[in-house]
């Protein structure tokens, strides 16, 4: 086995038995994106130098008895986390010489656990994106087929966790940004309860939405991490002071006693690929087969949630962006002489289409006239939506769905036409109108090898049981066993 | 058409944008699409439903009001484009 295709748990022992240090395992993944990056394109900054550094001062606590689950472990973190010292551009021109002063809360958190941090992934502009192809930067490639999307907004940390370019990753998922593309990647990807992973140091794009997460190799890595960063923080007034529990100390002796929901409007959306209905088919069955009991449910106004979810969404953007303005920091039109014209070029020359698009979107949505007819009535039918998952779960524990309507498309595909790509976040973008958390974990491949991921949703604060039924479904599966050939 | 050109210009001028007319007719393409699909939420009957802002139950989260230190003018300014004596620089604002 090669250190680099090593899980955390798997480093993680060996480190703890010394069979290894973390500088060997640091420079086993620094030399894996050496070697794979010009294909993938999943970094948009490598930070070698600090790496080794953070992972001798790792070795050291090693040697002395002092470890966790992450200590010495190189993860990756997708670049719109703000890490102190280490350029955070968003995959925007308008931060591309931005250097955070101050970490993210969840950065805190990593770097007390002892992680080192190898690198910033590429993302969709702002996180706007389904596909990675709205980044400022570069276009990363899926590494299970170079020619199409690894997903997105969280692309460069899904494909960069799939090609063992870092044992895990940070990513932020405001509409299925985590979950979409750990699908397309065939890696594990969690989006947590709203609240529960502090979003301060997070580069905002709509607040009410966005929440960190990991992504990970396997189930396990998946709940390590969130060990790791979760838990209350005064610094950001939305996250929740609920206790964290052990979200590893799941069982492995099946799913008895657990009611899993079906949507039946999921079946009858517009574009589901047969064989992904396939492999949700077959992954049902093999929860079945662990001793869960499958009910059918119904989320009537789920057929809304992209509607909803593209006014409100777009307004928060709108409003949030604002700051951009040239003057505290990120990229100005210097050429300008007056303020409001400086404003103006700064903004066009600084944000690429899709984030102009939605912008404009947003403040339309917002602007006087029109407040009632879109913003008002997205954020009612969001009622509805949270309503819906409220009843459903009187039935059922969790929720299971497709993550994608599709596997990952060809690059170029989709980008002229947003409408449809927005389309293609039918199955994750309800979660986030709703709070609640849902995890993508592999449950099979298409004809052309590409990944295909399983959903599980669950009640707010209840990862751990989203948890508990993806591992058991995982080590009843050999999905996430795969590595893709590059 | 859902979203005039006219409108397009006026909403990225409220947005501090510059759109070229290339921009403007894509815009307006695209965004007419969007709002056209967005219409779908008019079918559903939303008489005295209250809006959702925020999906988690949380009250006022109020702390104690105590001095803390704050990050200071040096990081403050640290990635400002242009600045002079612990100040942002800004073009002229008022013209005498």
């Amino acid at each position: 086995m090669k250190l680099h295709e090593l899980t955390i748990h798997e480093a993680s022992d060996l480190l703890k038995k010394r069979e290894i240090s973390s500088q060997e395992l640091t420079r086993a993944v620094l030399d894996r994106i050496e070697s794979v990056e010009k294909k993938v394109d999943a970094y948009i900054t490598i930070a070698g130098e600090t790496a080794v550094k953070q992972a001798e001062l790792a070795d050291r606590e090693i040697s002395r008895g002092n470890i966790s689950p992450l200590t010495g472990i190189p993860v990756s973190v997708k670049d719109l986390i703000c890490t102190k010292g280490l350029r955070t551009t968003c995959a925007s021109k308008i931060l591309e010489n931005f250097t955070p002063q101050y970490d993210a809360f969840v950065i805190k958190k990593l770097k007390k656990a002892g992680a080192v941090i190898v690198g910033k992934t590429n993302m969709d502009e702002f996180a706007m994106g389904s596909s990675t192809e709205n980044s400022g930067m570069k276009t990363t490639r899926n590494p299970w087929d170079l020619t199409c999307i690894p997903g997105g907004s969280s692309g460069g940390s899904a494909a960069a966790v799939a090609a063992d370019m870092c044992l895990g990753s940070l990513g932020s998922d405001t509409g299925g940004s985590i979950r979409q593309p750990a699908s397309h990647c065939g890696v594990v990807g969690m989006k947590p309860t709203y609240g529960r992973v502090s979003r301060f140091g997070l580069v905002a794009f709509a607040s009410s939405l966005d929440q960190i997460g990991p992504l990970a190799k396997d189930v396990l890595d998946c709940a390590l991490l969130m060990n790791a960063i979760a838990g209350y923080d005064p610094a950001d007034s939305t996250s929740v002071p609920e206790d964290v529990p052990d979200y590893t100390s799941f069982s492995n002796k099946g799913l008895s006693g657990m009611t899993i929901g079906i949507p039946k409007e999921y079946n009858e959306t517009k574009g589901l690929d047969p064989e992904v209905s396939g492999a949700v088919k077959n992954a049902v069955k093999v929860i079945e087969d662990l001793g869960a009991k499958c009910v059918e449910i119904t989320l009537p106004h789920t057929k809304y949630a992209v509607a909803a979810y593209y006014v409100i969404a777009p307004s928060e953007a709108s409003s949030n962006l604002a700051r951009y303005d040239g003057v505290k920091y990120g990229f100005r039109d210097k050429e300008k002489n007056s303020l409001i014209d400086m404003y103006r070029s700064t903004r066009t020359k600084g944000f690429g289409a899709e984030v102009q698009r939605r912008i404009i979107l947003g403040t339309y949505s917002l602007s006087s006239g029109y407040y009632d007819a879109y913003y008002k009535k997205a954020s009612q039918v969001r009622t509805l939506i949270m309503e819906d998952f409220k009843n459903a779960f009187k039935s059922c524990d969790l929720i299971l769905s497709p993550v994608a309507p599709t596997p990952a498309f060809k690059i170029g595909e989709k980008i002229d036409d947003p409408l449809t790509m927005y389309l293609s976040d039918i199955f994750t973008l309800s979660a986030n109108l709703a709070g609640i958390p849902g995890i993508s974990v592999p449950c099979g491949f298409s004809s052309a090898g590409l990944p295909i991921g399983l959903q599980l949703i669950g009640r707010h604060f209840e990862e751990k049981k989203i948890l508990t039924a993806a591992y058991n479904f995982e080590q009843a599966t050999d999905f996430h066993k795969q590595k893709p050939e590059i | 058409m859902k979203i005039t050109k006219d409108e397009v210009v006026y909403t990225a001028d409220l947005a501090r944008l510059d759109l070229s007319e290339n921009s403007i007719n894509r815009f307006a393409d695209q965004i007419g699409d969007i709002l056209e699909y967005v219409d779908t939420l008019n079918s559903v009957d939303t008489e005295g439903i209250t809006p959702t802002s925020h999906a988690i139950f949380l009250s006022n989260a109020f702390r104690e009001d105590e001095v803390k230190e704050s990050m200071g003018a040096d990081k403050a300014l640290a990635n400002a484009p242009e600045k002079e004596d612990g100040n942002f620089i800004v073009p002229k604002v008022i013209n005498l």
